[in-house]
C-alpha cells in the first residue's frame, strides 16, 4: 500500500471522482487558481479546467446556494468551505435547503452534493476559527456527516460521499492534512455509517472520530506499555452512527470513554453515551466518561489553548477512572 | 414552620411505642435527621429522628410513656414561633402530613409497603397487595442485600438504617405500594432520599448481572469501586464460598421467572381450601412427623469442630441448610397463600425462630440456599445475638418464605409449630438423641432427630409435604451434600 498524506488522499479521491463522472465539479474560495487554501485541489484546475474547478467570491451563503441549485438540476457539486467556521454563514443552504430538499419536494429533487472543508481547531487561530461543528450538523435529519481521521478513510469516505445522492457534510482537519497513512491502491469506497475498530483491547473502549482518532491511537500505544489494552472505535461517520460497533466494543470491555474535539454540552459524546446506556446497560461496570474541549471559547494563548483542548493526558485519566485504577 | 413530632410506626406491626429516652432537651437546636429519642417498638429499640429543622420547643411524652402511633409527642419550631395551637391539639392523634394518619392504616400501609403480612389473623391485607401484581413473575419485597449491615454490630444498627427505614407517610391505601419506601412529601423526601442513598449498596449494572449469573449474593461482596460500589472485579474475586453450589434449582428459576411465580388456584385447590378451612380454620393445618438419622450429621459436626472454630456448625445450621436446599427442589412448599393464588418463591428466605426474653422473633436468612453452611452459621449466630439484644432491623425479620423452629436445645424431642402466615409451612425440630434402632438386622445406637412439619393444607397436600421431608432427610442423613 502506498503511504500518502491525508491531503493527497483527498486530492486522489477528488481526481478519481472527477474523472469517473463528468457531473462532478468542485467550487469554493481559492480552489482553482490557488490550488486550494490547503492545497487539497492541487493540479485539478490544470486537469479539469475552469468549468469544473470553480473559484467563487467570498460569499459562503451564495455559492452554497449555487451548489444546491446545481444539485437540483442533476449535477454533483462539491462545495469547499475554506473552513467550517466560515460555513456558519452558509448554514441556511446546508440545513434549510440541502437537507430538506428531497423531503419537501416529495422525492422529486435528489441532493447529490458534498460540503467539505477543515473542521475544528488548528493552532492559535483563536475562538472564532477553532470550532468543531459536527454535533450541530449531525443534529439535522437529511444530512450525512463524515469525519475521517486517517488518509485511507478520508479517500474512501470522500468517494462514497460524492457518489451519494444525499447531501453529505465532510469534515476534514487542518492538523490532519499533513498526517500520513497507508492508503489502498485500488478503487475502493469506505461505506458511510460503518465504524472501524482501529485498535483492539479488552480493558476499555475509547469511542472517537475525526482528529481525535490520532489522539486515541497515541493513548492506546502509551497505555499498552502499562499493560492496559483499549479498543479504539473510530466512528468515521457521526451521522449515521454505527451503534452496533459501539455496542460490540462496550459489551466486550464493559467500560467506555468517549473522546471528541468539540464542547461537552450536546456534543457527539452525549449521543454516544445515550446509545451506550440504552444498548449496554447491563454490560457497564462504570459510568461512561467523556473527554472534550473545555466549556470555553478557544483561547488564543498557547498554554491556555493547550489546556482547553482534549488530549492524550485527559483521555488516559478518564480511562483509568472508568477502570477504577486511579 | 413548626414540625409536629409524632410517634412513628417504626416496625411493620407497631401500634404503639414506648419512649425509652429523650436524646434532645427542650430548647435544643435540632436538624432534620437528628435522633430525637429512642423508642421501643414491639420488636426492637429504634431511633426516632427529626423531620424538620428548628428548636425542640416542647416534649409532650415522658420517658417510659407508651404512645399510640400517630400521637403528637413533641413540637419542633422556630425559637419564637407560637406553638400553642399545636400543643393544644396534643392528645388527639395528629394527622399531619408527616405523620401516619392512624395506627391501623399506618400498619396496613407498612404491610403493603413491605408486602409482608404479619401474623394477623387474616390473609386479607396481603391479598390486596398481591392482587395488583396478578400472576406475573414478581419481585419479592426482600431487600437485595440482606447481609449489608452484617458485621457492623459495633455501631448501633439504627444509626445507619433507621433514617432510611423510618416510615414515610402511607401512600393512599388503594394504590399498590412500591416495595421499597420513600415517596413522602417533598419536604421530607429530600432528607429521606439522601439518607436512603447513603445506606444503599451501590453496584454497577454489570456487577449485578454477573452476580445473578454466578449466584453471588451482592450483600456478601465488599465493593471496591468509588463509594463502595460493587464492580465486576469484586464479583470475580468473590470467594468461592459465596458462589452457589451448582445444585440450587431455585437460582435457575430465579433467572427465568424472577423472585416468585403466582399460580392461580385450580378448582380442586379452591375446594380444598374452602372445605378444609371450614373444618379447621382459618389455616387448615396438618402435621407430618419424621425421624431422621442424625448420626452422620453429628459426626460431621465433630469433624468440623476439630478443623477449627471457623468451621463449627450447629445442628440448627445443618437443618437450615438442608431445609433451604430441599425448598429449592420443592418450590410448592416454599410458598405463600395469597387467598386467590399461591405464590411460589424462587428465592429462599428461611426464618428461624429465636426466643427472646419476653417473646419470640423470627430473623430471616435470605437466600439461604445459596449460603454455605458456614455463612449460615455465622449469620444465624449474629441474627440470634442481635435478636436477643433487640437490635434487629425490621427488614431482618420480615420477608421469609418458610420457617424453622428448633427447641432441641431445651430437651424437647418433638413438637408442633404454628404456621406464620402467609407462609405455607414451618418445620419444628426436636433434639438429637441417642436411641437404639434396628439397622441391617442389628440393634445399633444411633443419633436420631424428630422433625414435625406443619403444613397449610390449602397450599401443601400430604404427599407434597412428605416428599419435601424425604428430601430434607436425604440431606441430613448425607450431610456431606451440605458442604460440597
Amino acid at each position: 500500500m502506498a503511504v500518502l498524506t491525508y491531503r493527497d488522499a483527498l486530492t486522489q479521491a477528488l481526481r478519481e471522482e472527477l474523472q469517473r463522472d463528468d457531473r462532478v465539479f468542485l467550487m469554493g474560495e481559492e480552489v482553482a487558481q490557488y490550488n486550494g487554501a490547503y492545497k487539497v485541489s492541487k493540479g485539478l484546475l490544470d486537469e479539469f479546467g475552469p468549468m469544473r474547478i470553480v473559484d467563487t467570491p467570498i460569499t459562503e451563503l451564495g455559492f452554497a446556494g449555487v451548489g444546491v441549485g446545481a444539485a437540483m438540476v442533476g449535477l454533483r457539486p462539491i462545495v469547499e468551505f475554506m473552513t467550517w467556521n466560515f460555513a456558519l454563514l452558509a448554514l441556511d443552504e446546508v440545513v434549510n435547503a440541502a437537507a430538506k430538499m428531497l423531503y419537501m419536494s416529495g422525492g422529486q429533487y435528489k441532493m447529490p452534493m458534498v460540503f467539505r472543508g477543515p473542521n475544528g481547531a488548528a493552532l492559535q487561530l483563536a475562538a472564532q476559527h477553532s470550532q468543531a461543528w459536527e454535533s450541530w450538523l449531525a443534529h439535522i435529519p437529511g444530512l450525512k456527516v463524515c469525519t475521517p481521521g486517517t488518509p485511507a478513510d478520508a479517500k474512501g469516505l470522500l468517494k462514497s460521499a460524492i457518489r451519494d445522492d444525499n447531501p453529505v457534510v465532510f469534515l476534514e482537519g487542518e492538523m490532519l492534512y499533513n498526517t500520513k497513512g497507508e492508503v489502498p491502491e485500488d478503487d475502493y469506497l469506505t461505506p458511510i455509517g460503518v465504524a472501524e475498530l482501529k485498535r483492539e483491547g479488552d480493558h476499555c473502549s475509547v469511542i472517537t472520530h475525526g482528529k481525535m482518532v490520532l489522539v486515541a491511537m497515541r493513548v492506546a500505544d502509551d497505555l499498552a506499555k502499562q499493560g492496559i489494552n483499549i479498543d479504539v472505535v473510530d466512528l468515521r461517520t457521526v451521522r449515521p452512527i454505527d451503534v452496533e460497533a459501539i455496542s460490540r466494543s462496550v459489551q466486550k470491555t464493559n467500560r467506555a470513554v468517549v473522546l471528541e474535539e468539540g464542547w461537552e454540552i450536546c456534543g457527539m459524546g452525549s449521543q454516544v453515551v445515550d446509545f451506550i446506556q440504552r444498548e449496554c446497560f447491563d454490560d457497564l461496570d462504570a459510568p461512561v466518561l467523556r473527554v472534550h474541549q473545555e466549556d470555553v471559547p478557544m483561547p488564543y494563548a498557547k498554554n491556555l489553548e493547550r489546556a482547553a483542548k482534549p488530549d492524550a493526558g485527559k483521555t488516559i485519566a478518564a480511562i483509568k477512572k472508568v477502570m477504577y485504577l486511579d | 414552620m413548626a414540625t409536629k413530632v409524632v410517634m412513628e410506626a417504626l416496625s411493620p406491626t407497631m401500634e404503639e411505642g414506648r419512649l425509652v429516652k429523650w436524646n434532645k432537651n427542650e430548647g435544643d437546636e435540632v436538624k432534620s435527621g437528628d435522633v430525637l429519642a429512642e423508642v421501643e417498638t414491639d420488636k426492637a429499640v429504634m431511633e426516632l429522628v427529626a423531620r424538620g429543622d428548628g428548636v425542640l420547643r416542647k416534649r409532650l411524652a415522658n420517658e417510659g410513656d407508651a404512645s399510640p402511633v400517630g400521637t403528637l409527642i413533641a413540637v419542633i419550631a422556630g425559637a419564637d414561633e407560637n406553638i400553642d395551637s399545636i400543643v393544644g391539639s396534643a392528645g388527639a392523634p395528629a394527622a399531619t402530613s408527616n405523620a401516619p394518619a392512624q395506627p391501623a392504616q399506618a400498619q396496613q400501609a407498612q404491610q403493603a409497603q413491605q408486602a409482608q403480612p404479619q401474623q394477623g389473623s387474616q390473609a386479607a391485607p396481603p391479598n390486596k397487595t398481591v392482587a395488583d401484581t396478578g400472576e406475573q413473575p414478581g419481585k419479592s419485597p426482600v431487600p437485595q442485600t440482606p447481609a449489608q449491615s452484617q458485621g457492623e454490630a459495633s455501631t448501633p444498627p439504627q444509626q445507619k438504617a433507621a433514617p432510611a427505614r423510618a416510615p414515610s407517610p402511607p401512600p393512599p391505601a388503594s394504590r399498590p405500594a412500591p416495595p421499597r419506601p420513600p415517596s413522602g412529601p417533598p419536604a421530607q423526601r429530600g432528607n429521606g432520599a439522601s439518607k436512603a442513598a447513603a445506606g444503599r449498596q451501590r453496584s454497577s449494572p454489570l456487577a449485578r448481572r454477573l452476580a445473578t449469573e454466578k449466584g453471588v449474593q451482592l450483600g456478601s461482596v465488599q465493593g471496591t469501586g468509588p463509594g463502595g460500589r460493587i464492580v465486576k472485579r469484586d464479583i470475580e474475586n468473590a470467594r468461592a464460598g459465596a458462589v452457589a453450589t451448582g445444585r440450587s434449582a431455585a437460582a435457575d428459576r430465579l433467572a427465568a421467572e424472577g423472585d416468585y411465580k403466582d399460580v392461580p388456584l385450580t378448582q380442586i385447590r379452591k375446594t380444598i381450601a374452602r372445605r378444609l378451612s371450614e373444618s379447621n380454620g382459618p389455616i387448615p393445618t396438618f402435621f407430618l412427623t419424621a425421624e431422621f438419622d442424625a448420626t452422620r450429621a453429628a459426626e460431621l459436626r465433630t469433624q468440623l469442630a476439630e478443623m477449627g472454630d471457623q468451621y463449627k456448625a450447629s445442628f440448627n445450621d445443618i437443618v437450615i441448610k438442608a431445609v433451604a436446599l430441599a425448598l429449592a427442589e420443592h418450590p410448592e412448599v416454599n410458598a405463600h397463600w395469597l387467598g386467590d393464588a399461591i405464590r411460589h418463591f424462587n428465592r429462599i428466605h428461611v426464618a428461624m425462630a429465636v426466643a427472646v426474653e419476653d417473646g419470640l422473633i423470627t430473623p430471616v436468612l435470605f437466600d439461604a440456599d445459596r449460603m454455605t453452611l458456614w455463612e449460615i452459621s455465622e449469620k444465624a449466630r449474629d441474627l440470634a445475638k442481635r435478636a436477643r439484644d433487640r437490635k434487629l432491623q425490621p427488614d431482618e425479620y420480615t420477608g421469609s418464605t418458610f420457617s424453622v423452629s428448633n427447641l432441641g436445645m431445651f430437651g424437647i424431642d418433638q413438637f408442633t409449630a404454628i404456621i406464620n402466615p402467609p407462609e405455607a409451612g414451618i418445620l419444628a425440630i426436636g433434639g438429637v438423641e441417642e436411641k437404639p434402632v434396628f439397622a441391617d438386622g442389628q440393634l445399633e445406637l444411633r443419633q436420631r432427630m424428630r422433625v414435625t412439619m406443619s403444613c397449610d393444607h390449602r397450599v401443601i397436600d400430604g404427599a407434597t409435604g412428605a416428599k419435601f421431608l424425604q428430601t430434607v432427610r436425604q440431606y441430613i442423613e448425607n450431610p456431606l451434600s451440605l458442604i460440597i
